[in-house]
């Protein structure tokens, strides 16, 4: 028989939108001084959700006044007790309300609810919980007896997971008693404004959190205000470079996350469904936008016509729509400009001699959609190879020796995630060693935790966001 | 290859060895992940309805007690036969399972019903008997006329590494059934490992098996997620190694209409759709049809149902 | 200290119905407008609020000398119970993960300020703490949760890490809890100096038998009821009121307790520490001195050190090769 799923969304009555969100600065909602809105739409179904103000260069004065004035009146004077109490209230508000901010992200990004609502979120909440507990340990972090908080933060975050990207920044720097203004990505600002109101809920002291939304401007203003004595950036690695530029000789701390392109290590003594589920899971969680997915599987020849026909059935029963439907696997591409980037790309590899292949799937009418894609007969010259996709695309190469697995692996300007899949342990630890990359995940994949530091080596940027490491990148 | 078809005649147990230790390992941490991942699936309204009626086609209504009558089995059976007097349009259910003794009670009660006695055998549930007495369980269960056989395999056995032992006892009870259907119960929850679920299966089926199943129920754990899930995987292999369809029989544990549902979406997602039918799905149960018919009911009526209004066993 | 013991157990309700002190003001005519419903103070044992098996109590009075209620006076057999309890309650809060406990003590610490009130008028009467004072102290107390709660994900990464071995191996240390710990909280600092040596003991996956301040118990069984209404499972903690003198021994020399804290012990401390020589039980001597009552347990920061004796660090090896 077959057993077709009924639909099986999820409500979005959860969430009360509005029809305009102003900048959060000083503690209040207010528009920004030009007065310029932009619309930020729902992926799915290319649907306005709402309209958000664009912060020009004198709101991003007046948040970064504001920041500043919190930090010296207020923030860095607090016990450290005392700030990780006002984290943990905020992580517990997130716990609150999780299903509004799942929805919402889903809404906003156009990824899966089941990722936003098992994933996200619980992330988010997990990350605050964790900094909150390092307010006042911060003496036994290792960095020093007495380590000071650097200032102003100002954070540019992108648009694949924007809740818990902001998570990621605001969480540490609150904890070291630094004081934030973040710029959302241009195309998913409105978990963040729902962050604010949370800030307002927890009643943290205004100026504390500042929230500037916009587009790269207004992320260039803020990154470049003589304000700021940190900068902390994740997208893309030609931004991540310009601001290196623009921040050096500055004296402003800088941390980067940028692009990736990560090997996936499929040797043949692997457990091979649970290979499988970590290579589907490690390219097509989140739409493959995912700055540490593992874009290339590197599959050992012996065992590749087996893998293969497994790994293609597998991604055969994935199920791509509404992401709002609880059984959705695959959503929507975030935007109609990163679509148009993935389909150009993808097109290239099919041009330079690699076989792709989808599995049957209908695509929505409406909205910003890309199958699942597999690329065989991929070598290292590819563009495939070689560039980031940031899409739900897999390029399969193969390796007979573990040698040529790291090399390969290795042969590449990014450097920030990997995975090795073997039944044997020092097998596993000599390629790990090998590795040239932050994050090594061994038969898994995509796996995420706030006590786990998280950030590249090489063009994939600098500084670690996540445990303890974390906190290094604001203090002093 | 792993997969490659293993040749019955040429067994010894040091091929057999050879063949199941090289078999692709489990990892259990992901294993556990997939089943959890699947059992998220949200299977609602008219999926669910069709759900509900294959879970309950696919049930084995099984009494497997030491307090076990006459009387008991032939309530059963009429429960079978009718699980739900006020509604005609329930499906029947997939078998009655029962111990040896009462096959002959149980066939002479679902006469003409359609529904076919299966019975356990070979020394239920531990295995600890001679040969001779597991073979004679099995013929006498036969000849009374079970048309299925649920047999358990010697763990001791397995786990001591003696496979060829394992083996030669499911070939030998495979002949001993003649027509009936063989269902090879792994005791998974004595074998632990999940590295011994992929084994056992492999094992099971190439000695005949027609059916791989988790579970005497008598011990914990037994039909967990993961290890059907395992089994699954094992029964969608053998497939595309030699083309022949071995069936997978969770049992033990599944109570509630959200497992049985949760198990349906398993199959499809992991075996395939071609193995949503009873011949090659089953699940072990008793209080779960109760459950399975109490859903149905709220999802006509829209109200909730409660336990009075259902016909115990 | 006088000693009460019931003629049995089964009749104790009753004959504690019938004791039937006055609670409320009672105007002139000598009628009370309503009488008090008093508790009965009892102790919390793998979840559960048992009186002691012994049918026993004892008077606690308040730091003026006024009868405050009657506390269970523990047995042996009643530490034994809580012992086994705490053991059956390890395998699973060891378990946990770091990050749960962590929600887990961040939730006693909810349902303390929620009932601070009680907590602060407590420590009024048992101490004779001025209500200023008192409010501080229940503040310490509930901080003192949240930051452990903060610890339960930390101590490893701090206290734990990977070791440079020379050769082709991985080598990493990690500490682990030691298992069941035997507590004898401060006699002087009832609610602050109780909670600062419980909750490192279950912040790090540890579980506890406490036994309480001898003269000041009151607290410590409120604060059982705390616990037990925030997700702690139950044997996490248990909790017996009674003698140092009459219990204590049993604890100390019990081979199935791996460690004490013996910060309430007194002068019993080295006889402790000497018994618990036999089978290697780990030991906490007393620190802060006793004599410093709640003051002494102010320190809102005091690191690692009452985690790391309830700890042990296990090291792995793995040979690193294709």
């Amino acid at each position: 028989m077959i057993f077709e799923y009924a639909p099986a969304p999820e409500s979005r009555s959860v969430v009360a939108l509005r029809e305009t969100y102003d900048l959060f600065v000083d503690g209040g909602f207010s528009p920004a001084e030009g007065g310029e809105y932009l619309t930020t739409l729902n992926p799915a179904d290319e649907t306005p959700l709402a309209r958000v103000a664009v912060a020009g260069p004198a709101d991003v004065d007046r948040a970064v006044a504001a920041a500043r004035r919190a930090q010296e009146t207020v923030w860095g004077r607090m016990s450290g007790a005392e700030r990780g109490k006002y984290l943990f209230r905020i992580a517990r508000i997130v716990q609150e309300r999780s299903r509004e901010l799942a929805v919402l992200e889903s809404l906003d990004n156009g990824k899966p609810i089941k990722e936003t609502r098992d994933v996200d979120v619980p992330l988010v909440a997990a990350h605050f919980f964790y900094y909150a507990g390092w307010a006042d340990k911060l003496a036994h972090a290792g960095l020093g007896p007495d380590p000071k908080p650097l200032g102003v933060a100002a954070q540019v975050i992108p648009w694949n997971f924007p809740l818990l990207m902001l998570a990621w920044k605001v969480a540490p720097a609150l904890a070291t008693g630094n004081t934030v203004v973040l710029k959302p990505a241009e195309t998913t600002p409105l978990t963040a404004m729902v962050f604010a109101q949370i800030c307002q809920e927890a009643e943290l002291p205004p100026g504390v959190v500042n929230i500037l939304t916009g587009a790269g401007e207004t992320g260039q203003a803020l990154v470049e205000h003589p304000g700021a004595d940190k900068v902390a950036f994740t997208g893309s690695t030609g931004v991540g470079r310009r601001i290196a530029r623009s921040v050096a000789g500055t004296g402003k701390r800088l941390t980067l996350e940028l692009g990736g392109k990560g090997a996936n290590i499929v040797y043949d003594d692997a457990a091979i469904d649970q290979a499988v589920e970590g290579v589907v899971s490690g390219i097509f969680f989140n739409q493959g936008h995912v700055c540490c997915a593992g874009s290339r599987l590197l599959v050992q020849e012996s065992v590749a016509e087996e893998f293969l026909p497994l790994l293609k059935a597998r991604i055969s029963k994935l199920r791509l729509g509404d992401p709002l439907d609880k059984n959705t696997d695959i959503g929507a591409i975030n935007s109609a400009a990163q679509l148009e980037r993935i389909r150009e790309i993808t097109d290239t590899g099919e041009a330079e001699g690699a076989e792709r292949w989808s599995p049957a799937c209908d695509l929505p009418e409406n909205g910003y959609w890309f199958a699942p894609t597999v690329l065989t007969g991929v070598s290292q010259a590819h563009r495939v190879a070689r560039e980031e996709i940031f899409g739900p695309v897999l390029s399969v190469l193969t390796f007979r020796t573990p040698e040529e697995a790291v090399e390969k692996a290795n042969n590449t300007p990014y450097g920030l995630s990997a995975g090795v899949w073997t039944e044997k342990g020092s097998r596993m630890l000599w390629t790990a060693e090998r590795l040239r990359a932050g994050v090594v995940w061994s038969n898994t994949f995509n796996k995420f935790d706030p006590t786990s530091p998280f950030g590249g080596y090489k063009e994939s940027g600098y500084g670690r966001e996540g445990g303890r490491h974390g906190l290094e990148a604001y203090l002093g | 290859m792993p997969h490659t078809a293993f040749a019955p005649e040429a067994t010894t147990n040091r091929a057999l060895r050879a063949f199941l230790h090289g078999l692709p390992g489990v990892d259990e941490v992901g294993a556990r992940s997939r089943a959890q991942d699947l059992a998220t699936r949200s299977i609602k309204t008219t999926a669910k309805a069709r759900a509900v009626d294959l879970a309950i086609s696919m049930v084995d209504l099984t009494t497997l007690e030491g307090a076990d009558t006459v009387g008991k089995v032939r309530a059963l059976c009429a429960k079978a036969a009718n699980p739900d007097p006020s509604d005609r349009t329930v499906p029947r259910v997939g078998a009655v399972c029962v111990y040896p003794d009462m096959v002959a009670t149980a066939v002479a009660a679902l006469g003409g019903t359609g529904i076919g006695v299966a019975s356990v055998a070979t020394a239920f549930p531990s295995g600890r008997a001679p040969m001779e007495v597991k073979l004679a369980d099995t013929r006498r269960a036969v000849a009374d006329g079970a048309s299925e056989i649920d047999m358990v395999i010697d763990r001791g056995a397995f786990l001591s590494g003696d496979y060829l032992k394992v083996f030669e006892e499911i070939a030998a009870v495979k002949e001993a059934c003649g027509a009936a259907h063989l269902k090879v119960i792994l005791e998974t929850g004595e074998l632990v490992t999940y590295d011994n679920v992929r084994r056992a299966s492999h094992l099971a089926i190439r000695a005949g098996a027609d059916f791989v199943k988790t579970s005497t129920g008598k011990v914990s754990p037994a039909a967990t997620p993961p290890v059907t899930l395992v089994m699954l995987e094992a029964v969608r292999d053998h497939h595309a190694d030699t083309g022949r369809r071995v069936g997978v029989k969770p049992a033990g544990g599944i109570r509630t209409t959200k497992d049985a549902v949760r198990n349906l979406v398993m199959v499809n997602e992991v075996a395939g759709p071609d193995w949503l039918t009873p011949d090659l799905f089953r699940i072990g149960a008793s209080s779960l049809l109760n459950d399975l018919l109490m859903q149905r009911t709220r999802l006509t009526t829209g109200t909730y149902p409660g336990p009075d209004y259902y016909t115990l066993d | 200290m006088a000693e009460r013991r019931s003629t049995g157990k089964a009749g104790r309700g009753a004959a504690e119905a019938a004791e039937g002190r006055g609670g409320s003001a009672a105007p002139a005519s000598g009628v009370p407008a309503r009488l008090a419903v008093r508790k009965t103070y009892k102790l919390y044992v793998g979840g559960a609020f048992p009186r002691s098996e012994s049918g026993r109590s004892y008077p606690v009075t308040s730091s003026s000398g006024e009868h405050l209620a009657n506390a269970s006076l523990a047995s042996r057999k009643d530490a034994r119970d809580a012992v086994t309890a705490a053991r059956k309650a390890f395998g699973g809060w060891s378990s946990r993960t770091a990050y749960n406990r962590g929600q887990v003590l961040y939730r006693v610490a909810e349902v303390l300020e929620g009932r601070r009130e009680q907590f602060a008028a407590q420590a009024a009467a048992a101490q004779g703490l001025s209500r200023a004072d008192a409010d501080r102290v229940v503040s310490a107390a509930v901080d003192r949760w949240v930051y452990y709660a903060g610890w339960t994900d930390k101590f490893a990464q701090v206290l734990g890490g990977a070791n440079p071995v020379a050769g082709p191996f991985y080598n990493h240390s990690a500490p682990e809890p030691t298992g069941v710990v035997a507590v004898f909280a401060p006699q002087d600092a009832p609610l602050l100096g109780l909670t600062s040596v419980i909750a490192p003991v279950v912040a790090t996956g540890n579980t506890a038998v406490v036994v309480a301040s001898e003269t000041a118990p009151l607290a410590a069984v409120d604060l059982a009821e705390v616990l037990a209404t925030s997700d702690l499972p139950g044997g996490v903690v248990n909790l017996l009121t009674g003698r140092v003198g009459e219990i204590g021994p049993h604890l100390a020399s019990h081979a199935d307790v791996n460690a004490l804290d013996l910060a309430g012990s007194g002068e019993l401390a080295v006889e402790f520490e000497r018994a618990a020589a036999t089978t290697l039980t780990r030991v906490l001597r007393p620190r802060p001195a006793p004599g410093g009552g709640e003051d002494a347990w102010l320190d809102p920061d005091p690191g690692t050190s009452r985690m790391t004796p309830f700890l042990e660090t296990k090291t792995v090896w793995h040979p690193v090769g294709v």
